[in-house]
């Protein structure tokens, strides 16, 4: 329960309310994680918040959160200057296991900050793209100025053979890109259901409509896998805040298959 | 180790060992119109006499005319705080130029005396069956997955004292649970001793069940008798008769099932007209485990640290995320314990998280009834069954 110290080596703007923070540690060794996996973040005299790893599981060290901005220990995390001192506990929670994709096809669905713990699993498979057929990142985000990794979403594109698919929900004047619900580019893009590993993550209602896109393509329920948001606090299932019925999300998940979630996010309030 | 017997001198005796011997002894006592569990030193501090009347929503002290040590039911409170205190310090950190420390040790020297953990160990005397196999659920909870270090280190040092319950409360229901009345090895956490009071005029005395080295050993300081035929048969009349005398039932062939069917029943908006989300029964629960943490700092921001504390899922921000509550509603909310309690505990922990006390109902103020709440929905999923 109690945290490690890392200093911020570096913080790069991603959009107006996001940053991400490139971390090492302090004394020990970096913080070997899976793609999919946790830490709790600390700054110290405000508070710890649950916050998704999102660099490269082959090379943990700086460890690589990008951090949005929504309340105030988000905030001071995003606007932890190079040099301040953060506290980190974990890795926490289950991964994507995207390597469970090899053979066949892997969709990536994101929306909006969602797509920063699906983004060690992409680098993963950009890692070994042969090893996979077809790769599709369907991204979402509310505006043009929301959007993140645009050199990543680029970079796949480009050098690794990834379909990458871009809306937003409200487009501004010099968006000349897709606007609508990323459903809408689950429906279109140019995977085979039948092989496909899916790996979804944003807000629940979006993930509960991309499963149904995606078993709509013929992507068997087992085979799709939602990253869990809820209240956590100690990260080992002990403190009881993330409860999804039978699961800990701290430790069974985030990550789990949409065949068990099935039945307990159709339901209001559970 | 062969049953002994004792007398209320005996009972005394027995404090006194488990004093000299270190103990911080934690008993029954009367306080403020209940039954409380509080530091004694003398049997004089026992509820001599008294026996509790329990209702839903209702609680009342009844002198019972006799002169038993634990003619009680339930108290308000189990062994639960003296484990597993309300609040714990996870750490305490320091700003300093280039960053901040962070200590995890020596925690003590950070405890108020006041705070629970600063008196161990703890020797419980007159734990009940029903309370025992709480400790071993909260055994299973707190340190079967990932250990918390310090209730393990206070339950490692704990001796306990166990009672056969010779008077269960009107909310009792123990029998279904398969909890008590009378504590037995290998059922729920294991004890050192286990007493049965026997009440026979002129012969007020207590079997004592040896089931430790050590329960053998603290015995061994303290005169006894040999338990005879019918000291035995008397403890075994006190049990049945307990038995007998449940003030609730609880059937829970198929509960879980039950519960995961009924998520979205009708009966969570009804209960959601009475409770009030106050909270009291997860307080009072003997394994309900959930806690919060409190970030608190000095008032320059140089010292700062982690407090645990405990929290209930009936609290409106239990469920908060950045985009609002999950469980916003108090139907979903007593759904959430119920089912957690009853059916997803056994899922995550192999077990039922009920015990059978009763005390969720006695403490309600709305005086809602689980047992009854069970019963609904189960005549409920019958009646939807019987539809063509």
């Amino acid at each position: 329960m109690v945290p490690r110290r890392f200093v911020v080596r570096s913080s790069r703007p991603d959009t107006r309310d996001t940053r991400t923070l490139e971390l090492s540690p302090v004394d020990g060794g970096p913080l070997a994680f899976d793609a999919g996996q946790f830490t709790m973040l600390l700054a110290f005299g405000v508070g710890e918040v649950p916050i998704s790893i999102s660099g490269d599981p082959t090379a943990p060290d700086p460890l690589v959160h990008t951090i949005r901005a929504v309340g105030p220990v988000s905030r001071a995390l995003a606007g932890a200057s190079p040099g301040t001192v953060l506290g980190v506990r974990g890795p926490f929670g289950t991964g994507w296991s995207v390597g469970d994709g090899r053979g066949g096809d892997v969709v990536f669905v994101a929306g909006g900050i969602g797509l920063a713990p699906l983004r060690p699993a992409i680098r993963e498979v950009c890692a070994a793209r042969a090893d996979y057929a077809h790769v599709a990142v369907l991204y979402g985000a509310r505006t043009p100025d929301d959007l993140l990794y645009a050199d990543d979403l680029q970079r796949w594109a480009g050098e690794h053979d990834v379909e990458v698919q871009v809306t937003v929900d409200h487009g501004q004047h010099a968006w000349r890109g897709r606007v609508g619900v990323v459903t809408e580019l689950v429906a279109r893009a140019r995977f085979d259901g039948a092989r496909t590993l899916g790996l979804v993550c944003g807000p629940e209602v979006m993930m509960r409509y991309s499963a149904l896109a995606l078993l709509d393509r013929g992507v068997r329920k087992d085979r799709v896998r939602l990253s869990m948001e809820r209240n956590m606090q100690c990260g080992v299932g002990l403190c009881g805040h993330c409860q999804l019925r039978e699961y800990f999300v701290c430790v069974d998940g985030p990550v789990l298959p949409y065949d068990a979630l099935e039945p307990l996010i159709s339901r209001a309030e559970l | 180790m062969e049953p002994r017997v004792i007398d209320t001198a005996g009972v005394q005796a027995l404090v006194d060992a488990l004093l000299a011997r270190g103990y911080t002894v934690v008993g029954p006592t009367v306080r403020s119109g209940a039954i409380v569990n509080a530091p004694i030193t003398s049997v004089e501090q026992l509820p001599r006499g008294w026996g509790d009347d329990q209702e839903a929503g209702r609680y009342r002290l009844r002198g019972r005319g006799d002169d038993a040590l634990f003619g009680f039911a339930s108290g308000a409170q189990s062994a639960k705080p003296v484990f597993f205190p309300t609040e714990e310090v996870l750490w305490r950190g320091r700003r300093t130029p280039d960053g901040f420390t962070v200590e995890a040790e020596d925690l003590q020297d950070d405890r108020r005396d006041d705070q629970p953990g600063a008196d161990a160990p703890y020797a419980l005397l007159g734990v009940r069956s029903c309370d025992l196999a709480a400790i071993g659920i909260q055994d299973t909870v707190l340190t079967g997955r990932r250990p918390d270090a310090a209730y393990a280190a206070r339950r490692a040092a704990a001796f306990v004292v166990a009672v056969t319950c010779s008077d269960p409360g009107g909310t009792c229901f123990c029998v279904s649970t398969g909890t008590g009345p009378r504590p037995g090895p290998g059922r729920g956490a294991p004890y050192d001793l286990a007493l049965t009071e026997l009440l026979e005029p002129g012969a007020h005395r207590f079997l004592v069940e040896v089931t430790s080295d050590r329960g053998a050993e603290v015995l061994g300081d303290i005169g006894s008798t040999s338990a005879t035929a019918a000291d035995l048969e008397a403890a075994d009349g006190v049990a049945d008769r307990a038995a007998r005398r449940m003030g609730r039932e609880l059937e829970t062939d198929g509960l879980k099932e039950l519960l995961y069917a009924a998520a979205e029943s009708p009966v969570w908006d009804d209960v959601a007209t009475r409770c009030l989300a106050c909270a009291n029964c997860t307080a009072v629960c003997p394994t309900c485990f959930c806690t919060d943490v409190e970030d608190v700092t000095d008032l320059t921001g140089s010292l700062a640290g982690r407090n645990r504390v405990w929290d209930s899922c009936f609290d409106a921000d239990f469920s908060l995320l950045h985009g609002g509550r999950v469980r916003a509603s108090t139907g979903s909310r007593y759904r959430q314990w119920m089912t957690h309690k009853l059916a997803a505990w056994i899922d995550q922990f192999g077990m039922s998280g009920c015990v059978g006390c009763g005390r969720c109902i006695t403490w309600c103020p709305a005086a809602i009834d689980i047992t009854h709440e069970a019963a609904v929905l189960r005549r409920e999923a019958a009646e939807q069954e019987a539809l063509p």
